[in-house]
């Protein structure tokens, strides 16, 4: 049935269970995200040991309002991404968006994108593709906060808060 | 709005609207619950624009060949028939894209008076000192154009608030609306709260301190009998499409006088009286404010839907919303946890029913209504400060029209009770 294929277990159990939920110090940056057609939001703080691609994500804290699918993408993201370089957690999120803009046409790979892969239901419904990405948008910018301020300065996430594409297709 | 009218024959008018005989989602029967966004169009709509395009299309009001005589003729004659369902005069009535464009057409009409040397333009002019007031409960389309126009001119806006309720808050109309006030723009008819709003004390209170009046007539023309000349109102502005005509056309309605004297906003070909290279003179409304080629057969299936609405009975159209209105409160009043943002009683209020269930958020429920082949809108439905007002950030939104029935409104509460138990919260 259509609704299980979307609405995976593993979806649903990072919805009721979020993980690293709540906003914390110390951070680098933060974003705020809002999608504008539903008015779901997310701040996420990124905190970062070292600079450049190869500095390492040492924590993701965040805090919003949404659907399912956006508040469990956030808290999966959380989990593929912390522990990582920030080369690494592009990678997985370019392997994400793809998935996610794939139309239910690509093959996850489980040893990339792990619990991500839950995701491939949602991606054949173009709708909530949007929902799925608000996270990762907000950790794409916040880390572009970081890296291209090369100090860590933090924003209000204004200026990519109506960008509705994320990473690269 | 009493149900007296004998009921509406939904079967024979479902008849009429060829989509609705399609299936969504494996084969399910399509329940279409979001007229309030965009209605669907019967066969006699889509006959008029096809019938117009094969026999008499050419561009209006230029050309004298005979396609063009008998296209302005379809032209002219959607808007008399527009017109005469309004209770208005065809001159009073300016074709424009859709609402949005006809409440843009006054904003930037005022602005635009501001810097107008033509002495009738003044009474539009707003600057530093002046106000602007609308309400709490507005589409984004009748709030951020006067955002705009108080951006572009120095004014301010100010606005009526929302009860708990969900009823236009008139306690302090006085303080808000006054000598400052040069405008009123309103909603007839909430697109989230379904309130109808009384219209007749806000006109009063504005025309008493010589302010003008706009309403947003989106989700009440297509509704209930509308007739804004007993209205009082100075101007106001619909869509097409969500009165089973075509997207792309919508009209704008304004006391002549005022027309007459408000400055353009598009301008271009056709609208103009004499042009020089110096200067130019423009032409009586309406064509002053319909400047380049029109929406054709789009005006033409306007013509058609009013013409449809006619004979159906906009009594009877009302009646029967009236009727799914109370399902569908009464309905929902029997969920536990589902609550709903406006009026509970279907007394001065419409169909549209818009709600939330309890730890399960709006995308969520649609997504399982969509699932069972109902289709309503989520979101906040471009009324973002009205949800922020109720402290949520999306809602579900049911707006039934004409072709729906009451085992529609059955299979929502249905979806509903499911998209509970789906996410276990019941």
């Amino acid at each position: 049935m259509q609704l299980e294929q979307m609405y995976q277990e593993i979806i649903l159990d990072h919805y009721k269970n979020p993980r690293r939920r709540g906003l914390r110090d110390p951070y680098d940056a933060e974003s705020y995200q809002v999608n504008p057609t539903c008015g779901d939001e997310v701040t996420l703080r990124v905190h970062l040991d070292g600079g450049g691609r190869d500095a390492k994500v040492s924590d993701v804290s965040y805090e919003g309002q949404g659907c399912s699918i956006s508040q469990a993408a956030t808290s999966v993201l959380t989990d593929l991404v912390v522990g990582r370089t920030v080369g690494e957690a592009f990678a997985t999120m370019d392997a994400f968006v793809e998935l996610l803009h794939g139309r239910g046409q690509v093959e996850p790979d489980e040893d990339v994108l792990e619990d991500g892969i839950a995701f491939a239901g949602v991606a054949k419904y173009p709708m909530r593709v949007k929902c799925a990405l608000l996270g990762w948008m907000a950790f794409k910018d916040a880390v572009a906060r970081v890296t291209d301020t090369a100090g860590g300065a933090e924003g209000d996430g204004a200026a990519a808060a109506h960008s509705d594409e994320v990473g690269t297709r | 709005m009493t149900a007296v009218a004998a009921p509406l024959d939904v079967a024979a008018i479902r008849k009429d609207f060829p989509i609705l005989g399609r299936t969504v989602r494996d084969g399910r029967r399509l329940v279409y619950l979001d007229s309030g966004a965009t209605s669907q169009r019967p066969r006699q709509v889509l006959d008029a624009e096809r019938a117009f395009l094969e026999t008499a299309n050419a561009a209006v009001h230029r050309g004298a060949h005979q396609l063009a005589e008998e296209a302005t003729d379809a032209y002219e004659g959607a808007r008399a028939r527009i017109a005469g369902f309004l209770g208005v005069d065809a001159g009073e009535v300016v074709f424009t894209k859709n609402a949005t464009e006809g409440i843009n057409l006054v904003a930037y009409g005022m602005s635009n008076a501001t810097g107008s040397p033509d002495a009738p333009a003044e009474r539009f002019r707003v600057g530093p000192g002046d106000e602007v007031v609308v309400t709490e409960m507005e589409h984004h389309a009748n709030l951020v154009p006067w955002q705009q126009l108080c951006q572009r001119t120095g004014a301010t806006l100010r606005w009526l608030g929302v009860t708990e309720d969900g009823r236009l808050d008139l306690s302090n109309l006085d303080e808000v609306v006054t000598d400052r006030t040069k405008v009123v723009a309103f909603v007839h008819q909430s697109n989230v709260l379904g309130t109808v709003n009384p219209v007749e004390p806000i006109v009063r209170r504005a025309h008493q301190v010589g302010a003008l009046t706009v309403l947003d007539a989106c989700q009440s023309v297509p509704h209930f009998p509308v007739d804004f000349r007993e209205l009082g109102v100075d101007f106001a502005a619909f869509s097409g499409h969500k009165m089973l005509g075509p997207s792309g056309i919508g009209v704008l309605y304004g006391r002549r006088e005022l027309l007459e004297a408000l400055p353009p906003f598009i301008t271009g070909g056709s609208m103009i009286e004499v042009v020089r290279m110096e200067g130019s003179t423009f032409a009586p409304p309406p064509q002053r404010f319909e400047a380049g080629v029109p929406m054709t057969s789009q005006a033409v299936g306007l013509g058609a839907a009013v013409d449809y609405l006619t004979a159906v009975g906009m009594d009877k159209v009302a009646a029967h919303g009236h009727q799914l209105a109370e399902a569908t409160l009464n309905g929902l009043a029997e969920i536990p946890g589902v609550r709903v943002i406006g009026p509970t009683e279907a007394v001065d209020r419409s169909g549209a029913v818009s709600f939330v269930v309890d730890g399960v958020h709006a995308h969520d429920v649609g997504q399982v209504l969509d699932s069972l082949g109902v289709e309503v809108r989520v979101g906040h439905h471009c009324a973002w400060p009205l949800h922020r007002r109720f402290g949520i950030p999306a809602t579900v939104r049911s707006t039934p029209y004409l072709y729906n029935d009451l085992d529609d409104i059955t299979a929502l509460l249905d979806g509903i009770r499911e998209s509970q138990r789906f996410f276990g919260v019941a």
